[in-house]
C-alpha cells in the first residue's frame, strides 16, 4: 500500500516534532455508520429476488457489499492520514490520502476557536475542534478528539491566541 | 432637525451608558431623507399597480374620481408620515471608540461599529444628490457583511464627519478629533481622460456584447425578414454594452488616487462624484491585472482587496489603468517597504513537467516570495499577478492531487483578511512543503513589524 507509507511519512520541513493521530473511536464510529448505512440495501437486494423466485438478482447484494469493504478500507485509510501537531507559533493539521492538504494557522490569527460534539459523537467520547480565522477559506478542524484534550487544545489556543494576538 | 448639537466626545464621559445611544443625543440625517425613505412604499405601490392593470381600470371606472383621488393623497400621506417617522427615529452618534447608528420604525436595529476596525469610509454622491447638496457616507468595518451607509448627509457635515471618523480612528486625541478637520491630500496619479478611453476601447468586456449581437442581427433578419424584430434583439444588447463603455468611462472619469495621513484617497466620476478613503495598512491582496490587449502597451489594472465587503461600485479598484512603472511606485506607497519590480522579477515559473498536467496555460503560472511579499502569478492571456504582504496572511495551506503527486507537483494557498485565497498552482512538491513552512514563519515575523490599527500611534 504505497500510498499509506506516503501518508505516514512527515511532509518534509517539519521533521522532528510530534504529529498526534486522532482518536480510534473516530474510525469505528465511521464505520459502524458505514456498515448501517449499507446493511439494509444488501439485505434488501439479498433477500427479496430468493422471495420472489429469481436468485440470480440476489448478486446484486454485491453492490453493496463492495462499497462497504472498499469504504471499510477507505475510512481506515483516511483515519490514518488525520494529525496535527502543535508548534511555538502555529497549528498544523494534516489530512487527505488521495488529495492531501496541510493547513498552516498560526496562534496570533485565530479569532474563534470552537468545540463541539454531536449526539453520536458524545455516545463515542470524541469531540471536534473548531479553528477560524478572519479567512473563511480557513478551513480548520480536528475531528475526534478526546474531549479533555480537546477542551486542553481549545484552552491552550486561546491563550497562544492572546498573547500573540495581532490586528488584521 | 439636524441642527442638534453634534455630540463630541467632550460630552460623552460619564454620561452615556454602554452600547446605547440616550434619549435626546445623537445626531439626525439631512432633513431631504424622508423623500427617499417614501420613495419605496410608493415604488411598491406602483409595482403592485402595473402589475394589476386589468383589475385597476375595471375598478376605476367603477369608482368616482374623487374618491381616487382623496384615497391617493390618503396614500401620499401615510407614505409621507412612513418616511418622516423613520427619519425621526434613525440617530447616529460618534464616540470615542465607536460609531452607534440606530434605525428601524418597525424592527430596530442597533449598529455598533468599532473605528480602529474601520476599513473604508466612502463618500457617495450621485447625480441628483449632488443638486441637492447631499451625500451618502459607507462604512465598511470588519465583521459585518454589508456596508453601513449615512444617506443622505449635508455636504459639509459628510465631509466633516468622515474626517472626525478618520481621525478618532488614527486614534488623535478625542478632544481634537471633531476638529480635526480634512487632512492634507496630496495627489499621487490622475488617470488621464484619453488613456483610460483607449483602455476601455482594447478591453474585452467592452466587445462581449457587441459581437454576438452584430452576429445575431443577420441570422434574425434572414429568419424572419424584418428588420424591425431584428433591431428590437439589438436593444438588450446595446443596453449591455453602453453600460460596459459608456458607463464604465464615465464613472471611472477623473481617476484620482491621492495621499493623505489619513489614507488613500480614490476620487473619481464625471456626473456622479465618488470618493473612498482606505487607511493605511488595511491593504489585504493587491491584484495586477493585464487583459492580453494591453500587454504591448504595458498598461496595468491595479485591484485591492480590503477586509470587510468589497465595495459594489468599484471592484476594490485602485486604478483603472496605468504604466507598469506608475503602478509599482503607487503601491509603494500603499504598501511600504515593497519593491514591486523586484518581486515580480523573482518570479520562478512552473517546472517544465507541469505541462503534463496543465498542457498549455502552465507558462501562465508562477511564484515568488520575497521578504515582505508572497506572489503569485497566473492565466496565460489575461495576466494575474497577485501580492498579499506576509503580515495579512491567515493562514497557509498546502494541497496535492493524485494526478500532482505523480508529477510531484502541488498548490500552495494562503488566505488573507479579506476573505480570499491567492493560490500558487504548479509547484515543485519539496519546493512547496519548504515553502509553507517559510510562509508560516515568514507571515508570524511579519505580523510583528505590521503597523498598529491606530496609525497615529505608533507602535
Amino acid at each position: 500500500m504505497h500510498m499509506d507509507e506516503v501518508a505516514a511519512q512527515p511532509p518534509p520541513g517539519t521533521s522532528g516534532d510530534t504529529w498526534r493521530p486522532v482518536m480510534p473511536g473516530l474510525l469505528t464510529m465511521r464505520r459502524l455508520v458505514l456498515v448501517s448505512c449499507l446493511t439494509p440495501p444488501a439485505l434488501l437486494a439479498a433477500v427479496l429476488p430468493l422471495l420472489l423466485g429469481a436468485p440470480a438478482w440476489s448478486l446484486l447484494a454485491l453492490v453493496p457489499l463492495t462499497a462497504g469493504v472498499w469504504g471499510w478500507w477507505a475510512l481506515g485509510r483516511n483515519w490514518r492520514s488525520w494529525c496535527y501537531q502543535e508548534r511555538d507559533d502555529d497549528l498544523l493539521i494534516r489530512r487527505g490520502v488521495l488529495w492531501q492538504q496541510l493547513t498552516v494557522v498560526p496562534y496570533g490569527r485565530m479569532q474563534l476557536v470552537e468545540v463541539t460534539s454531536g449526539p453520536l459523537e458524545r455516545r463515542f467520547g470524541l469531540a471536534r475542534l473548531q479553528l477560524h480565522t478572519a479567512a473563511a477559506a480557513t478551513d480548520a478542524s480536528v475531528p475526534g478528539l478526546a474531549p479533555a484534550e480537546a477542551e486542553r487544545l481549545r484552552d491552550r489556543l486561546t491563550e497562544l491566541g492572546e498573547a500573540r494576538s495581532a490586528g488584521l | 432637525m439636524s441642527g442638534e448639537p453634534a455630540l463630541g466626545a467632550a460630552a460623552v464621559p460619564g454620561g452615556i451608558p454602554e452600547r446605547e445611544i440616550p434619549a435626546g443625543q445623537g445626531r439626525r440625517l439631512h432633513p431631504l431623507t424622508p423623500w427617499r425613505r417614501a420613495w419605496a412604499p410608493l415604488a411598491g405601490l406602483f409595482a403592485v399597480m402595473v402589475q394589476n392593470v386589468e383589475e385597476l381600470r375595471r375598478w376605476t371606472s367603477s369608482v368616482a374620481l374623487g374618491w381616487l383621488l382623496l384615497s391617493l393623497a390618503l396614500f401620499l400621506a401615510c407614505a409621507g408620515l412612513y418616511g418622516f417617522l423613520s427619519w425621526r427615529v434613525t440617530r447616529f452618534l460618534v464616540t470615542d471608540t465607536e460609531l452607534r447608528i440606530r434605525t428601524g420604525l418597525l424592527f430596530r436595529r442597533s449598529a455598533h461599529l468599532r473605528l480602529d476596525r474601520i476599513q473604508s469610509i466612502d463618500v457617495s454622491r450621485p447625480l441628483l444628490a449632488r443638486l441637492l447638496g447631499v451625500a451618502k457616507l459607507r462604512m465598511e468595518v470588519v465583521g459585518s457583511r454589508s456596508a453601513d451607509e449615512l444617506a443622505f448627509l449635508g455636504e459639509n457635515e459628510a465631509r466633516d464627519l468622515r474626517a472626525e471618523l478618520l481621525a478618532r480612528a488614527a486614534g488623535i486625541a478625542p478632544e481634537a478629533a471633531p476638529n480635526a478637520g480634512e487632512a492634507p491630500a496630496l495627489a499621487l496619479h490622475e488617470v488621464d481622460p484619453k488613456t483610460l478611453a483607449w483602455s476601455l476601447v482594447l478591453r474585452g468586456r467592452t466587445w462581449a456584447f457587441l459581437v454576438p449581437g452584430a452576429a445575431l442581427i443577420p441570422v434574425v433578419w434572414l429568419t424572419t425578414n424584418n428588420l424591425v424584430a431584428a433591431l428590437l434583439v439589438l436593444l438588450p444588447l446595446i443596453a449591455a454594452n453602453w453600460r460596459a463603455s459608456v458607463g464604465s468611462y464615465l464613472t471611472l472619469y477623473g481617476w484620482t488616487v491621492s495621499e493623505s495621513p489619513d489614507g488613500l484617497r480614490l476620487d473619481h466620476g464625471l456626473l456622479q462624484r465618488d470618493h473612498a478613503t482606505v487607511p493605511p495598512g488595511r491593504v489585504q491582496c493587491v491584484r495586477l491585472v493585464e487583459p492580453l490587449l494591453w500587454r504591448p502597451r504595458g498598461w496595468v489594472r491595479v485591484e485591492l482587496d480590503v477586509a470587510g465587503t468589497r465595495s459594489g461600485n468599484r471592484e476594490g479598484l485602485l486604478l483603472p489603468v496605468a504604466s507598469r512603472a506608475e503602478a509599482a511606485a503607487l503601491l509603494g506607497r500603499v504598501l511600504p517597504d515593497v519593491d514591486i519590480a523586484a518581486a515580480l522579477a523573482a518570479i520562478r515559473p512552473a517546472p517544465e513537467r507541469a505541462r503534463w498536467a496543465m498542457p498549455v496555460w502552465r507558462t501562465g503560472y508562477g511564484h515568488a516570495a520575497t521578504p515582505t511579499l508572497f506572489v503569485a502569478r497566473r492565466g496565460r492571456l489575461r495576466r494575474v499577478h497577485e501580492l498579499v504582504p506576509h503580515a495579512k496572511v491567515q493562514s497557509v495551506r498546502l494541497t496535492q492531487g493524485p494526478r500532482a503527486r505523480l508529477l510531484r507537483l502541488a498548490d500552495v494557498h494562503v488566505d488573507h483578511g479579506a476573505d480570499g485565497t491567492a493560490t500558487a498552482r504548479l509547484l515543485d512538491a519539496g519546493y512547496a512543503a519548504d515553502e509553507v513552512a517559510a510562509q508560516a514563519n515568514r507571515s508570524r515575523l511579519g505580523r510583528r513589524s505590521a503597523a498598529p490599527d491606530r496609525w497615529l500611534t505608533g507602535p
